[in-house]
C-alpha cells in the first residue's frame, strides 16, 4: 500500500497565513506566545512587520484584535484553543462577536489529539462555546487542503470566524483542486441505510467506518460536515429524510458540538435516531494521540458500531 | 485656557449632567454616579481634544474613544447629543425596547460610539488595538479609553497595559476616573487597586495626576499626553462620584440607581441653577 501522506492541519494554517499575507497587505496576525507551536511563526518570519506577540494574555490578545479589526484591518488571533475559545471567552463574545468585527480566531491543539500535554490542553468544548455566540462562523476542517483552503475563505467572510486546527498530523483527503466552500458540506460517499455526519480529524475515520459497513452490507453516506455554523441543513435534511438515521463523529464533547447541533436541527423538523460519537462527557489524559482517540472512542469501529444501532432505532 | 472658554466647557458639562438625569431617570435604571464624575472629561474630549465629525462619525481620520467604563453610557450618550451626533430627546429613550441608546454602549446602533463596550477591562485592551492600528495605518489618529477605578481590578487591564507599553503606543490616553467608589464600596475596602499612578508607571506608562473637573488641568494633561513620544499615557483624573448633585456627591448607593421623580426635580433644579450661574 502506498505512503498516505500526513500533516497537520495547523500546518496549513502557517502556510495559508503567509500565502494570504502576500496578497493581502492589510493582514494582521496576533499570537499569545505559542507562534511556534500554532505555526502562525511562519508569518512572523515572512512579515515581521505585520505580527504581534500578545504575550501570555489571551483576554488581551482577542480585545487588541478586535480594535485592530475596527481600524480596517483583518485579523488573526491564534492561540490553543483551549486558550483562544475558553479562557478568552467572554472577550470573544463581548469585544469581538456582540460587535460582529472582522476578527478570525485561528486556534490550534483542538481536542484530545493534544496527546501528551493531558486534559488541561485538551479542548473539546470549543465547539460548543463559539457556536453559541451570535453571528459566528465555526470551521473544523479535515485535513491539510481543507484548512488551508479555510484561511483564504474566512479571510474574504466579513465578520468573525472560528477555526479549529489540530497538532497530530493526519491524512489528506483532499487533492490541491479541492477548495472548502463555508457553510456547505461535502458528501463523501453515496449510501441509504445510514448518514455519518463528521467533522475534523473524524471524517477520515467516518469514511474507514463506511469501509466496515460495506462489509457487512450497509450502505453508509459519509458527509463532511466542516462547518458547524452556520450547518448545513439542506444537506443533513435530505440525508435524515432519506437514510432514516444519523451518527455525527467529531473530536470533541458529545454535549453541544456537531451532535448538538445536528440533533438540534433534526429534532425540530425531521425528527430521526441521531447518535453521537465523541468525547463523553469527560476529561481527557495524558497519552499518545493515536492511542487518546482510541481510548475515548473516536475511531472507525465505534462509529460502525453506533451505524447499527441507528439503523436499528428506524 | 480664556475663562470665556472655561465657562463655555461648564456649561456644556452642565448640559451633559441634566442629559444624564434626564435619561436615567426616563430609564427609571442606569448609571448616573459615574457619569456625573465624568462629565467635565467627556466635555473636553468630545468638544476640544478630539478630531471628530458628527457629520460623518464613520470618518476614517477621526481620533477614537472607547467608553471601557461602559455603564456611564448616560454620560458618553449625553456628551454625543451635545455634540450634535443625534438628538438631546433621543436621550428620553435610554434603556427602551427598540433604542439606539442600549443600556452599555453599542457601536453598531449608536453613531459616534466606537466601540462596543460594558463588560469591565475590555475596552482598554481595544483601545491598544486601536492604537496599533492607527500607528501601522500612518494615520496619526490618537485614541483615548476612560476606565473606572474599580475596573482596574479587572486583571485585563494590566495584560493591556504591558501590552501598550511594550509596543511604545504613544498615541494613546487612558483616563482613570477616579472617583474611589464602586458598587460594594470604596475601592480600598473592596479590593484596592491603588496606588494607580505608581501601578501604570511600574508598566512603563507616562503618568499625569489631575482634578477630574478642572478643565485647565484636563487640558495641561491631555496637551502633555499629545506631545509625549514613546509611551502611552495615563491620565488619573481624581473626581467626586454623584459630581453636581449635592444628594449624589460621594454616595455609592447612586452608582446603579435611578432618580425618582422627586429626586429628579431636585436634580433638575440644582444642575439648573448652576447653569443658569454659568449663564449669568
Amino acid at each position: 500500500m502506498a505512503e498516505i501522506k500526513r500533516t497537520a492541519t495547523r500546518d496549513a494554517y502557517g502556510k495559508a497565513l503567509v500565502d494570504l499575507g502576500a496578497q493581502e497587505e492589510k493582514l494582521i496576525v496576533l499570537d499569545a506566545d505559542l507562534a511556534a507551536a500554532t505555526k502562525t511563526g511562519m508569518f512572523k518570519k515572512a512579515y515581521p512587520a505585520r505580527f504581534f506577540d500578545a504575550g501570555i494574555a489571551e483576554s488581551n490578545l482577542m480585545g487588541v484584535a478586535a480594535g485592530l479589526s475596527t481600524m480596517g484591518f483583518t485579523v488573526f488571533a491564534s492561540s490553543f484553543a483551549m486558550f483562544a475559545a475558553g479562557r478568552a471567552f467572554e472577550q470573544v463574545r463581548n469585544s469581538i462577536g456582540y460587535p460582529h468585527l472582522n476578527v478570525k480566531i485561528g486556534a490550534t491543539h483542538a481536542g484530545i489529539s493534544v496527546g501528551e500535554d493531558g486534559a488541561s490542553h485538551q479542548c473539546c468544548e470549543d465547539i460548543a462555546l463559539m457556536r453559541s455566540i451570535p453571528g459566528m462562523t465555526v470551521v473544523n476542517p479535515a485535513d491539510f487542503q481543507e484548512a488551508y483552503t479555510a484561511v483564504f475563505a474566512a479571510a474574504k467572510l466579513e465578520g468573525p470566524v472560528y477555526l479549529r486546527f489540530g497538532r497530530l498530523a493526519i491524512p489528506r483527503l483532499f487533492d490541491g483542486d479541492y477548495k472548502i466552500e463555508i457553510g456547505k458540506g461535502v458528501q463523501l460517499r453515496e449510501g441509504g441505510d445510514v448518514t455519518i455526519a463528521a467533522t475534523g480529524l473524524m471524517v477520515e475515520q467516518a469514511l474507514e467506518s463506511a469501509e466496515l459497513l460495506a462489509a457487512e452490507g450497509i450502505r453508509a453516506r459519509v458527509l463532511n460536515i466542516h462547518t458547524i455554523k452556520p450547518l448545513d441543513e439542506e444537506m443533513l435534511l435530505k440525508a435524515a429524510e432519506e437514510t432514516g438515521a444519523v451518527v455525527t463523529a467529531e473530536e470533541h464533547s458529545v454535549l453541544g458540538g456537531l451532535g448538538g447541533a445536528v440533533a438540534e436541527l433534526l429534532g425540530g423538523c425531521r425528527p430521526v435516531p441521531v447518535l453521537r460519537v465523541g468525547v463523553e462527557d469527560v476529561f481527557g489524559a495524558s497519552g499518545p494521540a493515536p492511542e487518546m482517540l482510541r481510548i475515548y472512542g473516536l475511531d472507525a469501529a465505534h462509529i460502525a458500531a453506533k451505524a447499527k444501532q441507528a439503523i436499528a432505532l428506524k | 485656557m480664556d475663562m470665556q472658554q472655561t465657562k463655555q466647557l461648564a456649561r456644556i458639562a452642565c448640559k451633559v449632567r441634566m442629559g444624564v438625569i434626564e435619561a436615567t431617570f426616563h430609564a427609571k435604571s442606569g448609571h448616573p454616579g459615574g457619569s456625573l464624575s465624568s462629565a467635565e472629561l467627556l466635555t473636553y474630549l468630545y468638544f476640544k481634544q478630539m478630531k471628530l465629525d458628527p457629520a460623518n462619525p464613520h470618518w476614517e481620520g477621526r481620533d477614537r474613544f472607547v467608553l471601557s467604563k461602559g455603564h456611564v453610557a448616560p454620560a458618553l450618550y449625553a456628551v454625543l447629543a451635545q455634540r450634535g451626533f443625534f438628538s438631546e430627546e433621543a436621550l428620553k429613550t435610554l434603556r427602551k425596547a427598540g433604542s439606539m441608546l442600549q443600556g452599555h454602549p453599542s457601536m453598531k446602533l449608536t453613531p459616534g460610539v466606537d466601540m462596543s463596550t460594558g463588560s469591565l477591562g475590555q475596552g482598554i485592551s481595544v483601545a491598544v488595538g486601536m492604537a496599533l492600528g492607527a500607528k501601522l495605518g500612518g494615520a496619526g489618529q490618537m485614541t483615548y479609553a476612560l476606565l473606572g477605578d474599580g475596573e482596574l481590578e479587572e486583571g485585563q487591564v494590566w495584560e493591556a497595559a504591558m501590552f501598550a507599553a511594550a509596543k511604545g503606543l504613544d498615541h494613546l490616553v487612558a483616563v482613570v476616573d477616579n472617583n474611589n467608589l464602586q458598587i460594594d464600596g470604596s475601592i480600598e475596602e473592596v479590593n484596592s487597586p491603588y496606588p494607580i499612578p505608581e501601578k501604570f508607571a511600574a508598566f512603563g506608562w507616562n503618568v499625569i495626576e489631575i482634578a477630574a473637573h478642572d478643565f485647565d488641568e484636563i487640558e495641561t494633561a491631555f496637551e502633555q499626553a499629545l506631545r509625549f513620544n514613546g509611551k502611552p499615557t495615563a491620565v488619573i483624573a481624581k473626581s467626586v462620584k454623584g459630581k453636581g448633585v449635592s444628594f449624589m456627591e460621594n454616595q455609592v448607593a447612586w452608582h446603579g440607581t435611578a432618580p425618582n421623580a422627586a429626586q429628579y426635580a431636585l436634580a433638575m433644579e440644582e444642575l439648573g441653577a448652576q447653569l443658569a450661574a454659568l449663564e449669568a
